[in-house]
């Protein structure tokens, strides 16, 4: 008979006390947290781990930093509600509990050979962050590598130091966006669909990986096809309502997929006959 | 610097599959022009008789209300189309363009070439249609920036 | 496999036997107006000589005129009850229930229902331990239906009314002439058979029993109508139907608890006041909740529409892209105990009607 705590069958709600090596405000409702990982660890681009404070709850958070980097493990989370705000206000030296990885990951691999396009609104940069980072360290196994990032306004811009560095690169074209800002910013103001014509790109080899509010995505996806990319060669990182992360607990369904299991990361043509159907 | 119009105005997209005579034509209602950092293209309520190719630098598109201050709601990059108000009544700048850095760009008489799309209508089709494109693009950007999507809590 | 005869009144020994090695017994008893699950001493705390009657929006129980011990059909509970209870704590883990249950008088459809469990809460990458800790070592004790109930659709299904694996030990019933036909599935099961000293079956004993289950399968209440279901509801998840049924569904969500495979919960963090004590539950929950798909500060499905669809769709289709099967097995609970008697084989026959 099976019971909790045998070994080599940890229940699946079990979570480590990992501990907060720093907490980086990045804006002003938006934490990167910097884990330490109580044991070996080991993530892909596009996962996540689920994040708890005992006695306020569990919730879903992308991991944002470098996966060759294994001894920290970032998490960029928006305060939106009590979990979330429990977790922004954790400080170095805290612990926060940690179960994970889960999840489908962003098809590097797959995407060798052409461009790629990394395209980000708002929140959507952190989960993107990683795969921007292990494309720069094959940098040479893709043809041009772009980031196309869009935020509410300039204040709501994340990592806008890395921003500054990919920019200068030569291999990184940069573009970014805001939805509104005043005289002081100099930069794009507009939305992120828009940006797809303003960059050379390649459609026939073309990969995209596309993370942001679900209109935004749409508009995207929208813009990239009819600037020539397949649509299995675009990938979105989908979210639903999350409790287990294991595909036990049935709310995370879009349609026929379980987003813990089948996701968060999907091939677009998978999703196409979904996404249309409102309130699915 | 300001550009040379007819070369800006044969490769650039926008243009594209125009018959090479209204081509010719454009080339002659068009003029380089050069704005320096913070320079004013246009202002709102201005009649609207021209509209701009960028060709360098960015325009920002804004609107002022009193204890706001300014706010760029929209900006238009090398390569794009700034202007549409020429084209129809009551031919008036909906906004302020102000130059964000240097500026470069080919300007068109749009009063010019409005007497001549009466006169010739496959012309002023072939326009409309091209400025239609342009504005739609920018209403659907428009009515996303409303949306504010990335304002509501727990967005992506 | 070969059946035995168990004579009425040795049905007492079962239960003492299973008593012997170990097992709490649950099984059916009549509370509150219906037939429902809990501890069983005895034969005698069985309901016997009744019987329901199901439709639409309706159970009663009405009196047999024999002494059938499993005289009825499925009432509004079912054994998710003991696998998966409705409320749990996750951490600190809770202990493993002291005793191993023996579930006395599973139908078909629950046979099946229980596997579907199974499949969900153990055929995973990431088996939940306390479904495994209570399904592991569960005794069953399946009845093979003596009548159909007025919902009931099992046949159109394929779950039923047969039960044909996923049972230690099966009963068919013969009321007059006080004796149970009883099969083994399992070598426990078979251990027991030979305990209790029972003597083979005749061939015309087995034909019986084979004829009352057959009886059964032709009185069927309801049937699902024979079409590929996951093809007809992807293709019709903007039909009319769904307003209609929309117009209908008060949300109450009671098809959810008394579904045997329905099986979303929540999870929730508990406290003491200063945040002493940290506990981690789960709860049922049904996809007719509002906080059920809630994201951003809002829900994906607030109109009863789009959640009726969900459960439905879910149900007869997506389950099968989810977890390999359907997630229905023709008991009918869902139709009985809707108070607005809203039909899920009615309504797939009117999305089919004009697809």
């Amino acid at each position: 008979m099976l019971a909790p705590g045998d070994v080599g069958q940890r229940a699946w709600i079990e979570a480590r006390p990992w501990r907060v090596a720093a907490a980086r405000q990045e804006t002003s409702d938006t934490v990167t947290l910097d884990l330490t990982p109580s044991g070996a660890f080991a993530f892909l681009p596009g996962q996540f781990n689920m994040l708890s404070v005992p006695g306020v709850g569990e919730v879903p958070i992308s991991i944002s930093g470098d996966p060759a980097d294994d001894g920290h493990v970032l998490h960029t989370i928006r305060d939106v509600g009590a979990v979330t705000r429990a977790l922004c206000a954790l400080r170095a030296g805290q612990r926060a509990g940690v179960r994970g990885p889960y999840g489908t990951d962003w098809p590097l691999a797959a995407a060798a050979g052409g461009d790629l396009l990394i395209i980000a609104g708002g929140i959507g940069l952190p989960p993107l962050r990683p795969a921007l980072y292990q494309a720069l360290a094959q940098r040479d196994r893709f043809g041009r590598v772009i980031l196309l990032y869009g935020a509410r306004t300039p204040d709501d811009l994340l990592f806008p130091a890395e921003l500054a560095r990919w920019r200068a690169r030569s291999d990184v074209d940069v573009e970014v966006t805001v939805d509104t800002a005043d005289r002081n910013w100099r930069g794009n103001v507009g939305v992120v669909p828009n940006l797809v014509d303003r960059v050379l790109f390649d459609p026939r080899a073309a990969t995209a990986f596309v993370v942001g509010p679900e209109i935004m995505m749409r508009f995207t996806v929208r813009a990239l096809l009819a600037a020539g990319v397949a649509d299995d060669r675009v990938y979105l990182s989908m979210e639903r309502n999350m409790q287990c992360a294991v595909a036990l607990c049935g709310h995370c369904q879009l349609g026929p997929f379980l987003i813990c299991r089948d996701g968060p990361v999907f091939r677009y043509r998978r999703l196409d006959r979904w996404l249309g159907i409102r309130e699915l | 610097m300001p550009p040379i119009p007819e070369p800006v105005l044969r490769g650039h997209p926008f243009f594209a599959g125009l018959d090479p005579s209204h081509l010719d034509l454009l080339a002659r209602h068009a003029s380089g022009v050069a704005f320096t950092d913070g320079a004013f293209l246009f202002r709102e309520g201005q009649p609207a008789e021209t509209f701009f190719l960028i060709n360098g630098g960015s325009v920002a598109l804004e609107v002022a209300a009193p204890g706001r201050g300014p706010v760029v709601i929209q900006t238009i990059g090398d390569g794009e189309v700034a202007g549409f108000s020429w084209l129809l009544e009551p031919h008036r700048w909906e906004f302020d363009g102000r130059a964000i850095g240097a500026v470069a760009a080919v300007r068109v008489d749009g009063a010019g070439l409005r007497a001549k799309c009466t006169a010739d209508p496959l012309l002023g089709y072939e326009l409309m249609r091209r400025f239609a494109r342009l504005a739609t693009r920018r209403l659907q950007a428009t009515r996303m920036q409303i949306l504010d999507v990335y304002g509501h809590a727990g967005t992506r | 496999m070969p059946g035995y005869v168990l004579r009425r009144d040795a049905l007492g020994q079962l239960f003492d036997a299973l008593r012997r090695r170990g097992f709490r017994l649950v099984g059916p008893v009549i509370r509150d107006g219906a037939i429902c699950y809990d501890d069983i001493e005895s034969p005698a705390d069985l309901p016997a000589g009744w019987t329901d009657e199901q439709e639409g929006a309706t159970y009663r129980l009405r009196r047999r005129d024999d002494d059938a011990l499993f005289g009825y059909n499925v009432g509004p509970q079912s054994w998710k009850k003991y696998l998966f209870p409705p409320s749990a704590r996750l951490l600190p883990p809770e202990e493993a229930p002291a005793e191993p249950l023996a579930f006395i008088g599973v139908r078909a459809c629950e046979l099946n229902a229980i596997a579907i469990q199974d499949r969900v809460f153990t055929g995973g990458r990431h088996p939940d331990p306390q479904y495994a800790a209570r399904r592991d070592g569960a005794f069953i004790v399946a009845v093979n239906c003596g009548q159909a109930g007025g919902t009931c659709f099992c046949v159109s299904m394929a779950a039923g009314p047969r039960a044909t694996s996923g049972f230690d030990l099966a009963l068919t019933e013969m009321v007059a002439e006080r004796y149970f036909l009883i099969e083994a599935g399992t070598e426990r099961g078979a251990e027991i058979v030979s305990e209790l000293g029972c003597r083979p079956a005749s061939a015309e004993q087995a034909a019986t029993a084979e004829a009352i289950t057959e009886r059964t399968a032709e009185a069927m209440g309801r049937t699902m109508p024979a079409l590929d279901l996951r093809d007809l509801l992807y293709d019709n998840l903007d039909h009319p139907e769904w307003d209609d049924v929309a117009a209908r569904c008060l949300a109450c969500g009671n098809c959810t608890m008394v579904c045997p495979t329905c099986f979303c919960f929540s999870v929730e963090d508990v406290s003491g006041l200063a945040g002493e004590d940290p506990e981690r539950h789960r709860s049922w929950d049904s996809c007719f909740t509002m906080d059920h798909s809630y994201l951003h500060g809002g829900q994906v499905r607030t109109s009863t529409r789009s959640r009726y669809r969900q459960w439905m769709t879910h149900k007869l289709a997506t389950w099968e892209d989810q977890f390999g099967t359907s997630g229905c097995v023709g008991c009918g609970r869902c139709i009985t105990w809707c108070p607005v008697g809203i039909d899920i084989t009615e309504e797939v026959a009117a999305i089919a009607a004009d697809s």
